[in-house]
């Protein structure tokens, strides 16, 4: 889900540059008179009230679920949509306006709210907040008491206090409540079963009423006797009580966990966890801050630092590789596929195009049939049965998920390429020719370094594309084969997006929230700083050619 | 005119892109809150009024299973289950996250394995069954309990056993050198291809299929705890009995017999038995009903042994595990405990879904079908899979070593020993 919306915003936003040379028309002038129209103020009001619509609907529910910090948020950002498009002036925010909102809410929302985690523990036993661990590790120590005898029990009502009336399996029947202890009732009314099920002067609710008010009804504890080893009554369907005894005890005050067995007591061990001496913790723990300690792991932890060089390193060959050889392949035909006196050219092109219009998660599954080492096509039919292991052998796994990348990546290359190369003036060319350049000396000193101006901001994309390439490298080989040098599951061919995704969604050691938040912001940094610095070197480019 | 240009361009490409990138983040973002608002109504409602409906998150192969039993609650009580279809990889962690935030479902249904996981997030919460757990096969019962607590109601078992194609071998092996011998057999006249069949993962291989082998020569994972349960302190797997297997491994790996192939994956190994190319396939009972659409006739066999005890699979229980957070908890036990229990659910959940009831008097019925009755027999020798929250660390590494053996890569001795070492240091055995 995370993927496709990364990778389609791009593509409009790359043919606009490819063809961002040919001057627009000016476009500008006949939108300022149209604002002014009868139409205009009619789409203006129509669009702006859908918008306020959708927009009430929302708070409304906000209002509903007691969402209030979000809904004043909600509120504020309403009122500025509202005065920016009913004012006069201010053009360049009108168009601005949903763009920056939307960059708002879905990209640095998101940016800040993976820092946030980075700097947590969130993960599997820190799920939630300290409360919520309290009351899980509570529930789960009320343990019912060995051998005990179920009760079968009704729920009765007088004076809008609620008693529970429970008849053992030897058929006495006792009255008990939240407040008032356990009472025989001799003068309950018995149903055909044997089950009390009215007492005078007491209502008997039916089930739906029990549903009603199931939370008073879920608190109620009778203890059984002045012995709190018997336990205390409770019941969970309204149908049935059981005898429940704790085997912990929670102090509030010293905010303590005590075993009532064996005396062990477990404190908050500062880790979001409650812990005894011995450093034995107790399976529900909670959220807490952890300051840098991710960072710090994803550095030091020796499962996990060797490995990560390794896998930096790879996640750099694959990204640069990938650009060059699809690049390099997708020039070449374009080129090619540009002459002008060749017959059947489009057919051509849509051929090439095909790899590009297959979902790229489908493709990776099915190269990695096609190579597969003993059952594949390629091994089975093109090599006559060769065993070669294409995808379990780490070099060879490494050129398969280049060769496979270039096959799924040349299209788009090829795309542009043809865009940008048709968009070249062919007085250029001609004139070069005139001045006696030859083919080669036309390609290296003219058309590419026009070519490269619109292209080169696109490679720098498809450097960031291809550096989280996820689908490729997970649908092909999974990340392996598996390093030796460490249990955790990291293989030759992983790019740390997908040993992110291994640590976030726990492929073997458990998920791990706050470690893989950590690391997709390495992994942001990483990709900020050398586009930040192509950029700055493609704008030079542009420079000498204006 | 030309200064314009340059002006205006770089604005309106960047212009084009930003609003090109926002329609395509609005369009992906509403497709993914619909699922979000789909599920967020459901859950005020219950907190506002307090009892319409319970909800409960099944994937679509179980949904069909429990139509009609919520009818029939619907009917007694008033009282609606909504059936959520949830993607089956996604619910266990969708239910992690979800639970604490008070959005989650009420019940879930899900193997036993996840409880774990479950626990040590404190998403479920503990119920009784009473005098009721005695109805439910005792192994189902244990697989369903946790740190000594019952923590679902089960409705299903499920368990491996070996598929044989009656038309190549007629009649059953008690060894797994004597099912090889007849497969080798099968494939010496040309009537096959394979000797035997199991799927191997291509990264993890499968600790889960091949633990029947690895039992059978006195090798299990975990020693036990005085109640039944796992000690997941007391890691057995790396013991003198475990080292054998591993030379097994070897010998019947690629660089030896190549029984277990590890290019074999779960859809070759299924596609290869059921266009008859070989005698045996080692799997559950979820491949029979294609077997015997394909026009093969199958017979259910027990569990070959490779040493001199018993073959145990694991048992995967499938069941209904209430949330720790369910604004409607009175409502959803009354229906866990009391409804999906009786034997009508049962029988109901059955025919509907075809997994083996875990309530004895439902699956003595269900057992007139031979293939029930017959997988049923073998996992009354099974144990239910380990359910610790440290489990998925152990399988890594586990299919990790065996894959390794099978291939032949690596010494049995040093390679399993390591594992042991790994597997006790990730779960601090």
């Amino acid at each position: 889900m995370t993927k496709a919306p990364e990778e389609t915003p791009l593509a409009p936003a790359r043919e606009s540059a490819a063809q961002a040379p040919r001057p627009k028309p000016p476009l500008k002038a006949a939108k300022h008179v149209g604002f002014d129209s009868l139409k205009g103020i009619i789409a203006k009001i129509v669009l702006l009230g859908l918008v306020d619509a959708f927009a009430v609907y929302v708070m409304m529910m906000l209002f509903i679920s007691a969402s209030w910090l979000v809904l004043a948020v909600a509120a504020v950002v309403v009122l500025a949509i509202n005065w920016i498009y009913l004012r006069k002036g201010g053009l360049p925010a009108k168009y601005l306006a949903p763009g920056v909102l939307f960059l708002l809410v879905f990209q640095v929302f998101v940016v800040m709210y993976s820092g946030y985690i980075a700097f947590t523990n969130y993960g599997d036993g820190h799920n939630s907040s300290k409360d919520d661990a309290v009351a899980a590790i509570q529930m789960t120590a009320q343990e019912r008491v060995p051998d005990s005898p179920a009760f079968q029990t009704a729920v009765l009502q007088k004076d809008s206090a609620l008693y529970l009336l429970f008849t053992d399996p030897a058929g006495t029947v006792q009255l008990g409540s939240a407040d008032t202890a356990l009472e025989p009732a001799p003068n309950a009314t018995k149903n055909s079963s044997g089950k009390a099920t009215a007492l005078p002067g007491f209502q008997t609710l039916n089930f739906n009423q029990i549903v009603a008010q199931q939370d008073a009804i879920l608190k109620i504890s009778v203890p059984v006797s002045s012995d709190p080893g018997d336990g205390s009554l409770r019941t969970a369907d309204g149908s049935t009580a059981y005898q429940f005894k704790p085997s912990m005890h929670y102090d509030a005050a010293a905010d303590t966990f005590t075993d009532l067995e064996t005396g062990v007591v477990y404190t908050d061990n500062g880790e979001g966890a409650f812990a005894d001496a011995a450093d034995n913790t107790l399976s529900t723990g909670w959220k807490i801050n952890v300051g840098f300690d991710n960072f710090v792991k994803a550095f030091t932890d020796p499962d996990l630092r060797g490995p990560l060089l390794g896998v930096i390193v790879w996640t750099f060959t694959f990204a640069i590789a990938s650009v060059i050889l699809t690049f390099a392949l997708g020039l070449f035909l374009a080129m090619t596929f540009n002459r002008e006196d060749m017959r059947g050219k489009k057919i051509y092109r849509i051929i090439m195009i095909l790899p590009y219009a297959f979902p790229a998660f489908l493709s990776g599954l099915v190269w990695s049939g096609i190579l597969n080492p003993q059952f594949g096509w390629l091994n089975q039919t093109l090599l006559g049965g060769a065993e070669i292991g294409w995808l379990t052998d780490p070099v060879l796994a490494k050129i398969s998920v280049l060769v496979v990348n270039l096959w799924l990546g040349f299209p788009y290359m090829f795309l542009v390429c043809t865009g940008a190369l048709q968009s070249l003036p062919s007085e250029l060319d001609e004139a070069a020719r005139m001045d006696g350049a030859g083919p080669w000396r036309v390609f290296r000193a003219i058309k590419l370094p026009l070519l490269l101006v619109s292209i080169a901001p696109l490679l720098i994309a498809s450097f960031a594309f291809n550096f989280n390439n996820f689908n490729v490298i997970y649908m092909l080989t999974g990340g392996g084969p598996r390093f030796t040098d460490t249990t955790r599951d990291i293989g030759s061919t992983d790019i740390l997006i997908t040993l992110v995704y291994k640590v976030a969604f726990g492929q073997g050691t458990g998920r791990d929230y706050g470690l893989a938040s950590a690391l997709a912001i390495i992994i942001f940094i990483i990709v900020a700083t050398v586009s930040a610095i192509s950029f700055k070197k493609t704008k030079a480019l542009e420079d000498v050619n204006s | 005119m030309k200064v314009q240009d340059a002006l205006t361009t770089p604005i309106n490409r960047r212009v084009f892109t930003i609003g090109a990138f926002s329609a395509v983040a609005a369009v992906a973002l509403s497709a993914c809150g619909a699922n979000s608002t789909a599920s967020s109504p459901e859950g005020t409602d219950l907190t506002a009024s307090g009892a319409a409906t319970i909800t409960m998150w099944v994937d679509a192969e179980r949904a069909p299973a429990l139509k009609d039993i919520t009818a029939k609650f619907k009917e007694d009580t008033g009282i609606e289950v909504k059936l959520v279809v949830k993607d089956f990889a996604a619910v266990r962690d969708d239910f992690i996250t979800q639970v604490p935030t008070g959005k989650g479902p009420d019940l879930i249904v899900g193997p036993h394995d996840w409880v774990g996981k479950f626990v040590q997030n404190g998403v479920i919460s503990p119920l009784q069954l009473g005098d009721k757990a005695a109805g439910f096969q005792e192994s189902a019962i244990k697989a369903m309990t946790y740190n000594g607590s019952l923590y679902g109601v089960p409705y299903a078992t499920e368990n491996i056993a070996l598929l044989r194609n009656t038309g190549l071998v007629a009649t059953a092996a008690a060894t797994f050198d004597e099912v090889l011998a007849n497969g080798q057999k099968t494939v010496d006249e040309g009537k096959a291809k394979f000797a035997f069949l199991v799927g191997l993962d291509p990264k993890q291989a499968d600790p889960y299929h091949l633990y029947p082998l690895q039992t059978s020569m006195g090798s299990s994972v975990f020693g036990l705890t005085a109640d039944g349960g796992y000690d997941p302190k007391n890691l057995v797997l790396g013991e003198a009995a475990g080292i054998e297997f591993a030379k097994k491994l070897v010998a019947w790996g690629d660089t030896g017999t190549k029984a277990l192939n590890s290019n074999i994956t779960g859809d070759i190994a299924k596609e290869k038995f059921l266009a008859g190319e070989s005698a045996y396939y080692l799997t559950g009972p979820w491949n029979v009903p294609d077997a015997e659409a394909k026009g093969i006739k199958v017979a259910i066999d027990p569990l070959p042994t490779a040493g001199d005890q018993e073959a145990r699979p694991f048992i995967g229980v499938n069941g209904f595990f209430i949330s720790a957070k369910s604004a409607n908890a009175l409502a959803a036990n009354e229906f866990v405990t009391n409804y999906l229990s009786t034997e009508a659910a049962q029988d109901s959940m059955f025919t509907a879904g075809g997994r083996p009831p875990a309530l004895k008097s439902s699956f003595e019925k269900a057992a007139k079908d031979p293939i029930v009755a017959a997988f049923g027999k073998i996992g009354q020798d099974g144990v239910p899979m380990p359910a610790i929250p440290e489990m998925s660390a152990v399988w890594a590494d586990w299919g990790a070593t065996e894959l390794a053996l099978i291939k032949g890569n690596a010494d049995p001795a040093t390679e399993w020993a390591k594992m042991a070492a790994s597997i006790k240091a990730k779960i601090g055995a």
